[in-house]
């Protein structure tokens, strides 16, 4: 049986919006800018508060980056608001250039990601984006799981000096870690532990990869979960002595493999202490238009999917 | 001074045996005018921040060896260090970086496109802070082919960004050849007009006109506009080989060139490093 329970689904983009009025509230460098897209992002109560704080930029998200590397530059805590793919793709070499490699205190919020953006289709569905942002040297990569973790995170990525892709999501999830909680960056939160395999989950995944245990267990399987919060730094440590007990891993992410968790967790893991992995994600495919459901389902990205993974996992030598 | 400066850039460019002579002769007069006699700077208390000072922002980063000229010889970081540039370990990299340390850098450039976004940011800070200096960008006029610049004129003709003096280099020339034929730009003075802009023009070669039209520019800041100044300048402007073509865009100066530019730029009372 699942250990952690609910009361109410919620959106992470909107944990960030209630994280970004807490930040502004603490640290009056804190200002926003947004790119025509101010209500989807849930910057709009940050606007109506803080109108001189806030910074509306239009259709042009290159300007956006870069205008908020200036800001950065002068001593503002610039968040930049827009849709996943639009935060990444659309923008890789002004965050290389004018935030990265300038060390600029910019934090790049990207919520919109992943398949369960749902109806609109491949183009707004970002799955190379924590990649993208991973090879950048220098950049922080921080996903919470649900709104109350995106609420601290928010806060703890204001907090934080130097450049962090922030990423978030559009459908409502479990609301399940506690409020209080307090989020460090580069922690690999352990949410169960299990002596059979370890299950490391992140964004929307999480609350799947716990349902996914609850399941095994019903098989006699004793998962490990670990929310992996942080993509990067990747908290090797918690990766490490949870595999050491294990002996296997299987990652779940709602990302392309190439680049995201299971990239990450293999190049840390295949030099340091190779062990039997499989992975969950969207494997060299673009998505398309469906349900959020639907589309998790199509894709493998589930509670079955998750099972599957493991059981294979566990039959292998 | 402006003629110390040309040494200084083709000394550092032979010295290293790449990068952009012409672009950085065209530009020594306007740089050396801007850092000695317009820009309220301190070298002995330069802040990242910017606070309590006028900011500039090279985004055609590969003219870097005029910059690092200036910011030499107004104090940055000692002379002789020029004679590092492009070498391994050096805070002088081919394009203007932060993470080398070097003193009177705040952004990294190169990649085109992004520095009049980047100096409308600090400008807003500014505001913000109720800080009255200003903020100065300089680019290419090839540069202004890239989309990102029409973004940041948009937006700072409409946000009215009245601390903010672009100036673009017009010297007619990128690597491919004549600008007005790889992309001709057409009205540049009516299109930034369009944008809400001021716009200014001047010689950039005459150091006179180049400090009388900034400091016009400087009594146009506040006044709800942003202001540009489109400069003519002529790509190695000093040595009369490298005037007006296009092939001294990105190259060195090869052992007799080099001295054959630096007799035609006279040694000054300021020494070469």
């Amino acid at each position: 049986m699942n250990k952690y329970s609910f009361t109410e689904k919620k959106d992470t983009r909107s944990g960030f919006g209630a994280g970004l009025m807490l930040a502004a509230k603490e640290m009056p460098q804190v200002v926003a800018l947004a790119a025509d897209l101010t209500g989807s992002v849930k910057m709009d109560a940050f606007a109506k508060a803080y109108p001189e704080r806030f910074f509306q930029v239009g259709i042009a998200e290159a300007n956006m980056i870069s205008i908020a590397a200036g800001m950065a530059v002068a001593g503002k805590i610039p968040f930049t608001g827009t849709f996943a793919e639009f935060s990444t793709g659309r923008v890789y070499d002004q965050i290389r250039q004018s935030v990265a490699y300038s060390q600029a205190n910019v934090k790049i919020y990207a919520p919109h990601s992943g398949l369960t953006v749902g109806e609109d289709g491949a183009t707004h569905q970002a799955l190379e984006d924590m990649g993208m942002m991973r090879m950048i040297p220098g950049m922080t990569v921080v996903h919470p799981c649900d709104y109350n973790q995106a609420v601290q995170a928010t806060l703890a990525v204001a907090r934080h000096q130097g450049p962090v892709y922030l990423r978030c999501g559009r459908p409502t999830v479990p609301n399940f870690t506690p409020a209080d909680q307090v989020f460090e960056i580069g922690k690999g939160y352990v949410l169960q532990e299990g002596g059979d395999v370890t299950i490391i989950a992140i964004g929307h995944l999480v609350w799947p990869a716990l349902e996914a245990a609850a399941a095994l267990e019903e098989k006699g399987i004793q998962a490990e979960v670990i929310n992996m919060a942080t993509l990067k730094p990747l908290d090797t440590a918690c990766v490490l002595a949870s595999v050491r007990k294990t002996g296997r891993v299987l990652t779940c992410e709602e990302h392309q493999l190439n680049g995201g968790l299971g990239d990450a967790v293999a190049n840390f893991l295949v030099r340091n202490y190779p062990v039997p992995m499989e992975m969950v994600g969207v494997d060299d495919r673009f998505g398309q238009s469906g349900t959020p459901q639907e589309l998790l389902d199509y894709y493998g990205l589930n509670v079955p999917g998750i099972v599957a993974k493991a059981e294979a996992l566990l039959a292998r030598k | 001074m402006a003629t110390q400066v040309r040494r200084d850039v083709i000394r550092m460019i032979h010295s290293a045996k790449s990068g952009h002579t012409g672009g950085s002769l065209g530009c020594a007069d306007f740089m050396t005018v801007l850092y000695f006699n317009v820009l309220e700077h301190d070298a002995k208390t330069f802040r990242t921040d910017g606070k309590g000072q006028d900011v500039f922002f090279l985004s055609n980063g590969h003219i870097a060896p005029v910059w690092y000229s200036v910011l030499a010889r107004t104090g940055y970081f000692p002379v002789p260090e020029l004679g590092t540039l492009r070498k391994l370990g050096s805070r002088l990299q081919g394009h203007p970086s932060i993470s080398h340390h070097l003193p009177g850098i705040r952004m990294a450039s190169g990649s085109l496109g992004q520095g009049m976004s980047n100096a409308i940011g600090m400008a807003l800070a500014k505001k913000m802070d109720g800080d009255r200096h200003l903020v100065y960008s300089l680019h290419g006029d090839g540069e202004l082919e890239e989309g990102q610049i029409w973004e940041a004129a948009m937006f700072a003709g409409a946000k009215k960004v009245d601390n903010l003096v672009s100036v673009v280099d017009c010297n007619g020339l990128q690597i491919d050849g004549a600008v007005k034929d790889v992309m001709d730009l057409g009205d540049l003075r009516a299109k930034f007009e369009s944008f809400a802009w001021k716009v200014l023009e001047m010689n950039g070669n005459d150091v006179v006109e180049v400090e009388n039209v900034l400091r016009q520019a400087k009594g146009l800041c506040g006044q709800g506009r942003p202001v540009m100044i489109l400069m003519r300048t002529e790509m190695g402007h000093g040595v009369d080989f490298m005037r007006n073509l296009a092939k001294w865009h990105g190259t060195a100066p090869n052992d007799e060139q080099a001295e054959a530019a630096l007799r035609q730029l006279p040694e000054t009372g300021y020494g070469d490093y």
